[in-house]
């Protein structure tokens, strides 16, 4: 009986199938995707290191710590890698790129992938370098040309495509350059106070226990200042970070599900109310309640698993995608296979979804009485208000399992449930509320075309309510993704018209800095900072050793600041970006008394420390006794040099140091100019140009953005689908409607355009209340998370609103057609 | 007198898959201004497909009506719907209330199609005429079946049509109202001198009317005058 009931309404259960089949794939996809790469994760893990181990350091390894590496039989091969400016003497160009001198066969698992093929094998011997292969387009080098690296000048051998463990992004900043560790001496660019990493890479015994090596072995490096990783432990925080990113587009692509089942709800409410008579007529012929029940039950979980087939089938064939989308985030490739778990879920969640969500409505055919045959009374059904309240709690609880799955945590899984049930109780109320205005405060003046089709909204049996949420949720996520990318950028970008800062010079010599600073000057370049570093570590805090720390427990400082080599500075006043939050500032300290210090918010809360709290700093092997004199606020946000710990004057000023000088190049030009001219005479400073971090930062955000509009998309879609399906199921009141005024005398003009009218009211009033909505969402990023000044930006006005509502319009005229074209005596006579 | 309705040599076919079904054949009659006429016969015969012929609601395959004098088979759709706004008034079984309006707003909708500044006020009238002054503002559902077919009788004279085509008006409602119906719309329409047209089951009604058409299996039984 289902499957012969069913096939009569075919076209109606294949639009209620589409609601859900766009939330299946979407889910579907991302899940599947994220297994796929938590898979790829696992299996390469040491090809993504390149070794089984590393020890790794920000100074060369002291005695204890080589002790270590000369216990384990010694390093299979190490490296050392700078930051450093390269100069390509073949077109006078230069750039800040990460320069890792190799010692030995890294990499032992992977490969370095190069053109030719050859130059990973040969650049050891033949003493030659590989160049980051997008930066030898960019510059426009060949196998053969030569690159210049401090006081180093050696040929290029091959152009590198990859490394193992780093991914394209990572590397865009400071592309790498790898060279043969013997000729690191001779760039001359290894001095104290410069950063720098040592690393030495492992390949374990097969019997070597790797997990028992890092609980061994890394407490102790830890307090040495270096640091022990094996390809198990990379990997999995690596497969982490991952999982985060998927999870939450899993989320957003859940919403995407539930918005499809709303549409099923409210579809299968309408498709059931119709089927009432026809239930009751089969409970006069002696149906059961639980056999008429299940006809429909079994309708809809039947839709379900189809949906859910066709969702997941889609699912799986868009993954495929991704790859090419995000590659560029990946720091290895990503190999889809097939997985069965996300498909198993794709069809249990089509079933459960929709059966769940189409409950409430198929409780009716329960509780309809045979006596309805005679007559259909309005509001008699559903009397129990257990089953109703026992479906809502069935609806909840199945979103909030469904997102303890994802989340793995019960507390993130509650928020998402009480976030989607407040997001849609808004969107509904603010919907409620700007309908009861609109029929309220309406112009009564106003024609009959312009009032019958907002009183249209209003009609038996209207999805108003489901249609505004599915437009507006839609508008909603992409205006605030939108509202929120210009935010992101806001922060990032610096304005053409101001004068701060956009090249930095790091590691300039004292001995230096007067030689550099006529060069800057000369080209009518301001020298806007002139910052003096010292490198410090932290000896003892509140007077308990850092060793003693890092073996206490219970201690709330954290690891970070007693291994972190701070760079500090001297000044005597505050610049633009802190604020005083606490204590008094010191500008220069006075004989005879404590050297009070100025730390930043955020490493006085690490740290945990007070003003008034005792640091004992080790500078370079002298230890120096400070007093914490105040804590400031600092927005590490600005494309400035920030510190976490200034000094007063009078304290540093004859410790070794080097400096940091900023200025401003008004073009790229003059910029490049610059830069040319510094890496001939000082090749050991670095330089940093803010305009092109920015550009790669840019770069970044609207892949992140692509990724995330493409979910938002599905939201969108599955709005559209919901529109379709509504237009469908009310198209023969429509028709009625549209004849009956036909037959009255309007012309096809008159219904035309409120038939236009209609759907005009749904798309503005669905997306302006989702713009309405991200508006404010925004603002409050605005200020809670980003702590940026809020300006909208007028395309989610310009473009959204109108555009999403035209797509409305464009779909409900498109479905309508027949509307128009009914012949009035058909369907006066179906009335009959 | 003038004729209001000529029908001749009327033929309406149906093809339903490879079969052709001829619904109505070869009717003619005419109809003069001001009489009041009823179509009658059993299920299927074809009346109210007459009757939608007649009003513009639909073509026919050959044959012609002359509506107003003026022959509604050259007229398109707009054309036709035009001249219903004007000219025709409809009751119907079911009484086809827009269940988005109230009362007032139902019965205004011919006079707001046409452009009518004075809509509401008509209306009004015309609602106080069928006696559902203190239902103004009611919604269909908020009404009984006898008030919404009042309703339907308010709007089908709101446009002060000529000729009032009525399929079934009682056929919903039970004898008591209906005939409180019958006799508000004869009573309308002496009033207004409206051509009136029943298609009815009911053959006590039909001998209230002028002239009785009677139709079997699509064609014209008898068309004679009552006594």
């Amino acid at each position: 009986m289902a499957w012969r009931d069913g096939k009569a309404s075919a076209t109606r259960l294949l639009l209620f199938m589409a609601s859900i089949i766009l939330g299946i794939a979407a889910v579907v996809s991302i899940q599947s995707f994220s297994e796929n790469l938590k898979e790829n994760i696992g299996q390469q893990s040491k090809a993504l290191m390149g070794a089984d181990f590393i020890i790794d350091s920000r100074q060369l390894p002291n005695e204890r710590v080589q002790g270590i590496i000369d216990s384990l039989g010694g390093s299979d091969a190490s490296e050392v890698n700078f930051a450093s400016m390269a100069a390509f003497p073949k077109n006078d160009d230069s750039k800040l790129v990460r320069v890792r001198g190799i010692e030995g066969q890294f990499p032992f698992y992977g490969t370095l992938d190069t053109e030719p093929i050859s130059a990973a094998q040969e650049y050891q011997e033949k003493g030659g370098a590989l160049v980051d292969a997008t930066m030898m387009l960019q510059y426009d080098l060949k196998p053969g040309d030569s690159i210049k690296i401090g006081n180093l000048t050696i040929p290029i051998l091959g152009s590198l495509k990859s490394v193992p463990g780093s991914s394209a992004i990572s590397t865009s900043v400071a592309p790498p350059v790898l060279i043969p560790f013997r000729f690191i001496e001779k760039t001359g660019l290894l001095q104290v106070g410069s950063r720098k990493e040592y690393q030495y890479f492992f390949v374990a015994p097969e019997t070597m226990d790797l997990d028992a090596l890092n609980e061994n072995l890394d407490p102790i490096l830890d307090a040495e200042n270096a640091d022990l990783d094996t390809h198990k432990v990379t990997s999995q925080r690596l497969g982490r970070s991952y999982t985060n990113v998927s999870k939450f587009l899993n989320l957003v692509a859940f919403i995407a599900l539930l918005l499809g089942c709303i549409g099923i709800a409210s579809s299968v409410h309408i498709y059931i109310k119709e089927k009432l008579r026809a239930v009751a007529v089969l409970k006069c012929m002696g149906a059961t309640r639980k056999q008429t029940f299940l006809i429909f039950l079994i309708q809809i979980a039947g839709m379900g698993f189809v949906g859910g087939l066709i969702g997941t089938l889609i699912g799986i064939g868009l993954q495929q995608t991704f790859p090419l989308i995000i590659q560029e985030f990946l720091p290895f490739n990503v190999e889809i296979s097939f997985s069965i778990s996300p498909i198993i879920m794709g069809l249990l969640l089509g079933v459960f979804m929709s059966v769940l969500f189409a409950l409430l409505p198929l409780l009716n055919t329960w509780y309809v009485s045979p006596l309805e045959v005679l007559r259909i009374q309005e509001g008699s059904l559903i009397k129990s208000r257990r089953a109703r309240f026992l479906t809502f709690g069935s609806v909840l609880l199945f979103i909030y399992l469904f997102s303890f799955w994802l989340l793995e945590s019960g507390a993130y899984a509650l928020g998402f449930v009480i976030t989607v049930v407040v997001t849609f109780s808004i969107l509904a109320g603010v919907a409620i509320l700007f309908m009861k205005a609109i029929k309220r405060f309406f112009p009564k003046s106003w024609g009959f075309i312009a009032r019958q089709s907002l009183l249209n909204l209003f009609r038996p049996n209207n999805q108003t309510m489901v249609l505004i949420l599915a437009i507006g949720l839609g508008t909603f996520l992409i205006s605030t993704l939108y509202f929120t990318k210009d935010m992101l950028q806001a922060r990032t970008s610096i304005e053409n018209g101001t004068k701060d800062p956009n090249i930095i010079l790091m590691d300039v010599q004292t001995a230096q800095k007067e030689a550099i600073i006529p060069n800057i000057t000369s080209k009518e370049l301001p020298i806007i900072d002139d910052l003096p570093i010292v490198t410090m570590r932290m000896h003892s805090i509140k007077g308990v050793l850092s060793n003693t720390i890092r073996k206490d427990s219970t201690s709330r400082v954290r690891n970070w600041v007693l291994n972190n080599e701070f760079r500090a500075t001297y000044r005597d006043s505050l610049v633009d970006s802190e604020v005083l939050s606490e204590g008094e500032w010191i500008s220069e300290i006075e004989l005879g008394k404590p050297t009070e210090i100025s730390i930043s918010s955020n490493l006085a809360q690490d740290t945990d420390v007070e003003v008034g709290d005792e640091i004992v700093f080790n500078i370079q092997g002298v230890l120096m006794n400070t007093i914490v004199g105040s804590i400031r606020t600092v927005d590490w946000g600005r494309a400035q040099m920030n510190f976490s710990i200034v000094f007063p004057k009078g304290v540093l000023e004859n410790a070794p140091q080097f400096h940091v000088l900023t200025t401003y190049a008004p073009d790229e030009e003059s910029s490049a100019n610059l830069q040319r001219d510094l890496v001939k005479n000082f090749p050991n400073v670095s330089i940093i140009d803010l305009r092109q971090i920015l550009s790669i930062l840019e770069d970044v955000l609207d892949k992140i953005s692509w990724v995330i509009n493409f979910m938002a998309f599905f939201s969108i879609l599955t709005g559209i689908i919901v529109l379709i399906g509504s237009v469908r199921t009310s198209k023969y009141q429509r028709i009625r409607e549209s004849v009956l005024l036909r037959t009255l005398g309007a012309n096809s003009k008159q219904i035309l355009k409120i038939n236009a009218l209609e759907y005009f009211y749904l798309g503005i009033l669905g997306s302006g209340i989702g713009v309405l909505l991200s508006l404010i969402s925004s603002q409050l990023l605005a200020s809670f998370v980003f702590e940026v000044n809020f300006v909208p930006s007028f395309i989610p006005f310009l473009v959204f609103l109108p555009g999403i509502t035209a797509l409305v319009l464009f779909i409900g005229l498109v479905n309508s057609k027949s509307v128009l074209t009914s012949p009035p005596l058909e369907v006066l006579r179906k009335e009959g | 007198m003038p004729k209001i309705l000529k029908i001749h040599n009327l033929e309406k076919t149906y093809t339903s898959g490879s079969k052709k079904l001829t619904v109505l054949n070869d009717i003619s009659f005419e109809i003069e201004k001001g009489e009041t006429f009823s179509i009658v016969g059993p299920s299927g015969s074809g009346k109210t497909t007459l009757l939608g012929l007649c009003a513009g609601l639909d073509k026919p395959n050959s044959g012609g009506v002359e509506l107003c004098g003026v022959p509604l088979q050259d007229m398109n759709e707009d054309q036709r719907a035009l001249m219903r706004n004007k000219e025709v008034g409809f009751i119907f079984q079911n009484f086809q209330l827009l269940p988005t309006l109230s009362a007032l707003e139902n019965v205004s909708v011919p006079l707001e199609l046409q452009g009518a500044k004075n809509a509401a006020k008509i209306a009004t009238d015309l609602l106080d005429k069928v006696g559902l002054t203190d239902r103004l503002h009611h919604y269909p559902s908020q009404l009984s079946g006898g008030e919404q077919q009042r309703v339907a009788l308010a709007r089908a004279f709101s446009n002060q049509p000529s000729i009032l085509f009525a399929d079934e008006p009682t056929g919903n409602l039970d004898e008591e109202t209906g005939e409180k119906v019958i006799q508000l719309l004869f009573e309308l329409n002496r009033e207004a001198g409206t051509t009136l047209v029943i298609v009815t089951h009911d053959l006590d009604l039909a001998n209230r009317t002028q002239q009785i058409l009677r139709l079997k299996g699509g064609k014209v039984l008898t068309n004679e005058r009552t006594v």
